[in-house]
């Protein structure tokens, strides 16, 4: 089976005015087989969401390639990159930042179905199929984006996130807002849709109790290089490197 | 509840807001129905000269006095509202499109046409815009079309810039982001979710613009440079009536009245709308 997500040698460096370059991702390679779930951890700064932006292609990599669904995309532009965002989709670190201010929920939900030219109805019935799985209820379609809650707003984010049906979808802490009974359902509308549709999932998150029961992999991230890449038991009871013991030290 | 009594606070809000932009627009309204029947409802022929009339002040049949050649100042004043209040709204209008969609594409393509397009609006933006448009309208020769022209010229530079700086702010922004990833182009893109969001500070712009604008307009007419005499345009009025400001006020005055109030309407209309456009503020449409 060909990995949907496949990632070698990435790495993405920023120029610091009067400093040398350096690297917030930092010569790292991995692959995501459909229907497994990667969970990357790391602290604040570690490059987390550099690498979501640079697999989403909102900024260009260094070096190295990224490549989906056994295609290289790191060089397409414009147009392009429009069918292969109907199989990588991500949810964003900032839920509330993600929505248009100027339109309903309901509206930026709806984006990729009206994209794709598929009708009003067809649409909004998808959408509120969604948000019920996503525990809203269909009102929240007509709201707009400061009405809702920081965890609502979530909830609407990943619901968009799934309207396209995409192949893989990366969370950036997406989860985080969410209160545990929230969160729960969440988790078992992915683990659902993991099962049912082979979906795979990069799961960037704090939690390294959530990563260890729903995570098939786990990949510690320090200074944008990768210090642990393995199956979460063994990660999280038997860290290899420095950092990853501190952090482990740290939460258990 | 909590969000009950926090949605009803914002639509008290809004319907203040909403009321305040409904007068201002009912004056606006007015004052351009006043404007294009300006011919109809004008008590004398503006253009009529009876110098046994001359100079009279201000009564209840000529309001606003007579000037010397014995025309009516009143009707002028009205029928001059056409030149004022039309080539500013005409100038007002083309400089903010034109300014709106050069820095909305700058912004977003950034790259060549980019930095070309931002020096010559350095140029435009460093040089005294009346002084620069003084030598434009010389250039041109007298006539309110070429006074447009020349503040044109230089005063679209101002749209570009808001429009840049606030498609730059937007363009990585997590919403464009989002509708990127939504499958959208570049133009859909631009046209649902950058202009859209940027219209707001353009149109406060603008509105706040249409009085620096008239008062631009009728400095170029003031110095012979718009439009011509006899025609009838506040600027000009004010210019032939300024040695008299002493023995026959109502000369300068009344034009400089004209001039004052659709200024101030424009300018509270301007804030109502920024009020108005500001998100925090908006409800459902
Ligand atoms: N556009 C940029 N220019 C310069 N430096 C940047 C830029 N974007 C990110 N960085 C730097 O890259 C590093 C990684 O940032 P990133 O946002 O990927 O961190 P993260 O792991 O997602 O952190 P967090 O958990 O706080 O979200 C940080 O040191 C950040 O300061
Ligand atoms: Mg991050």
């Amino acid at each position: 089976m060909e990995p949907i997500l496949k990632v070698t040698d990435l790495s993405k460096s920023f120029s610091r005015a009067g400093k040398n370059e350096f690297f917030a991702v930092d010569h790292v390679s991995f692959e995501v087989m459909p229907g497994e779930i990667l969970g990357i951890v790391g602290e604040s700064g570690s490059g987390k969401s550099t690498i979501a932006k640079l697999i989403t292609r909102q900024i260009d990599a260094t070096t190295g390639t990224i490549e989906i669904d056994g295609q290289d995309i790191t060089k397409l532009t414009g147009r392009q990159l429009i069918p292969v965002y109907a199989k990588v989709q991500m949810v964003f670190q900032t839920p509330a930042g993600s929505f248009d201010p100027r339109r309903t929920l309901g509206d930026g939900i709806c984006e990729s179905l009206r994209n794709k030219g598929i009708s009003k109805v067809e649409r909004e019935a998808k959408a509120r199929g969604l948000l019920e799985q996503c525990g809203l209820s269909s009102e929240f379609l007509e709201r707009y984006p400061h009405q809702v809650s920081g965890g609502q707003c979530q909830r609407a984010a990943i619901a968009r996130a799934l309207m396209c049906d995409p192949r893989i979808l990366i969370f950036d802490e997406a989860t985080s807002a969410l209160d545990v009974t929230v969160q729960k359902q969440i988790i078992e509308l992915l683990q659902q849709l993991q099962r049912e549709k082979k979906l795979a999932y990069l799961f960037i998150c704090h939690n390294l109790a959530l990563v260890q029961q729903f995570c098939d992999k786990v990949l510690v991230l320090y200074d944008g290089k990768i210090v642990e890449y393995g199956l979460p038991d063994d990660v999280i009871l038997y860290p290899q490197s420095e950092y990853a013991r501190r952090l482990v030290d740290a939460i258990f | 509840m909590n969000e009950t009594v926090t949605v009803r606070v914002q639509k008290v809000k809004k319907n203040g807001i909403k009321a305040r932009l409904i007068f201002f627009l009912i004056l606006v309204a007015v004052l351009l129905l006043v404007t294009i029947f300006a011919d109809k409802i004008v008590p004398y022929d503006p253009y009529a000269q009876d110098l046994s009339l001359s100079r009279l002040p201000p009564s209840a049949s000529h309001w606003m006095g007579t000037d010397q050649y014995g025309r009516d100042v009143f009707s002028r004043v009205v029928v001059g509202a056409q030149t004022s209040v039309f080539s500013t709204l005409a100038l007002v209008g083309v400089i903010s499109v034109f300014g709106t969609i050069v820095g909305t594409l700058c912004g977003y393509y950034g790259g060549a046409l980019d930095s070309i397009v931002m020096r010559i609006s350095d140029v435009c933006l460093a040089f005294p815009g009346l002084v620069f448009a003084l030598a434009i309208a010389a250039l041109l020769g007298g006539g309110v079309s070429n006074a447009v022209i020349a503040l044109a010229v230089i005063s679209w530079p101002k749209y570009a810039r808001v429009a840049r700086s606030q498609t730059l702010a937007l363009k990585n922004g997590p919403f464009v982001s989002a509708a990127r990833l939504s499958g959208s182009s570049s133009m859909q893109m631009i046209l649902r979710h950058i202009l859209p969001n940027i219209i707001g500070p353009i149109l406060v712009t603008a509105m706040l613009d249409i009085g620096t604008m008239m008062m631009e307009l009728a400095g170029l007419s003031f110095l012979g440079l718009g439009a011509q005499p006899p025609t009838a345009e506040w600027g000009n009025m004010m210019s032939g009536g300024r040695s008299m400001l002493q023995t026959y006020p109502w000369l300068v005055l009344s034009p400089g009245f004209a001039i004052f109030l659709t200024v101030v309407i424009f300018n509270l209309l301007g804030d109502t709308v920024r009020d108005y456009m500001d998100p925090k503020n908006s409800r459902a449409r």
